[in-house]
């Protein structure tokens, strides 16, 4: 059977009920559902001064998409996992709204747990997003983190 | 081939997009960093680190010993933030 897969790379905000429940509906083959929400804090990546005001991502179209596609066939292929949903917003998202969201099924729930964390660690790393933060004093550039490159390095095939 | 840069680079280099032609000299990743590098103040201020370049040929990352031969896209830009 082909894994219902979808991508999408969106400006608009999505609901992460409608999502899950888009994923499974109909279907009495699937026992787990995980999704993950990443959301827009208010405070600065790296801890010093005012709030932010927003994220502004940018992203390579075409790109992305093919990179994200590529990730998602590289977890249907390691887990047995029966569906995947992967959003990722750009432009301007303001504090407290999504940015982005994983939703995988699957029969039993350490298929679904395992994907998930899979393509959030290779979205953060591998996926052609940027964050800049806007705040009151000007915006600037989120760094990468290592502790990314540390969690998406142990999905690793030796 | 058209160059594409992002984020830092793009703002740095101050355009989104160019085609260019470097002479056949110019055979890696690392070579085209090199290359644009010399054609301004603007481009040796967007690759003053080289290393932390990252690029893609053809929508796919490349490590910079990467062949561009044949190359129709090469993007430019810093490591990724996204998720």
């Amino acid at each position: 059977m082909t894994v219902p897969v979808t991508i999408r790379l969106q400006k608009e905000d999505f609901d992460v009920a409608r999502e899950v429940a888009a994923l499974s509906r109909g279907r009495t083959d699937i026992g787990a559902v995980v999704s993950f929400s990443g959301i827009c804090r208010s405070d600065k990546a790296d801890g010093e001064g005012d709030a932010i005001a927003a994220l502004v991502l940018e992203h390579y179209p075409g790109m992305a998409e093919e990179e994200i596609a590529r990730h998602a066939e590289e977890a249907v292929s390691r887990w047995p996992i029966t569906g995947l949903t992967v959003i990722h917003r750009f432009g301007r998202i303001a504090p407290g709204d999504n940015i982005v969201l994983v939703v995988t099924a699957s029969a039993h729930r350490e298929a679904a747990f395992h994907a998930a964390e899979f393509l959030m660690d290779y979205l953060k790393t591998r996926a052609p997003f940027w964050k800049r933060e806007e705040g009151s004093s000007g915006s600037s550039w989120v760094d990468a983190h290592d502790r990314d490159d540390t969690a998406a390095a142990r999905w690793a095939k030796s | 081939m058209k160059v594409l840069y992002f984020a830092w680079v793009r703002e740095r280099v101050g355009k989104a997009e160019e085609a260019l032609d470097p002479p056949p000299a110019v055979a890696t990743v690392a070579d085209l960093i090199a290359w644009l590098s010399q054609r301004g103040d603007e481009y040796a201020y967007a690759f003053e680190k080289p290393k932390v370049i990252r690029a893609a040929i053809d929508r796919m990352h490349v490590n910079q010993d990467t062949a561009i031969a044949g190359a129709r896209e090469v993007a430019f830009f810093p490591p990724m933030t996204g998720g």
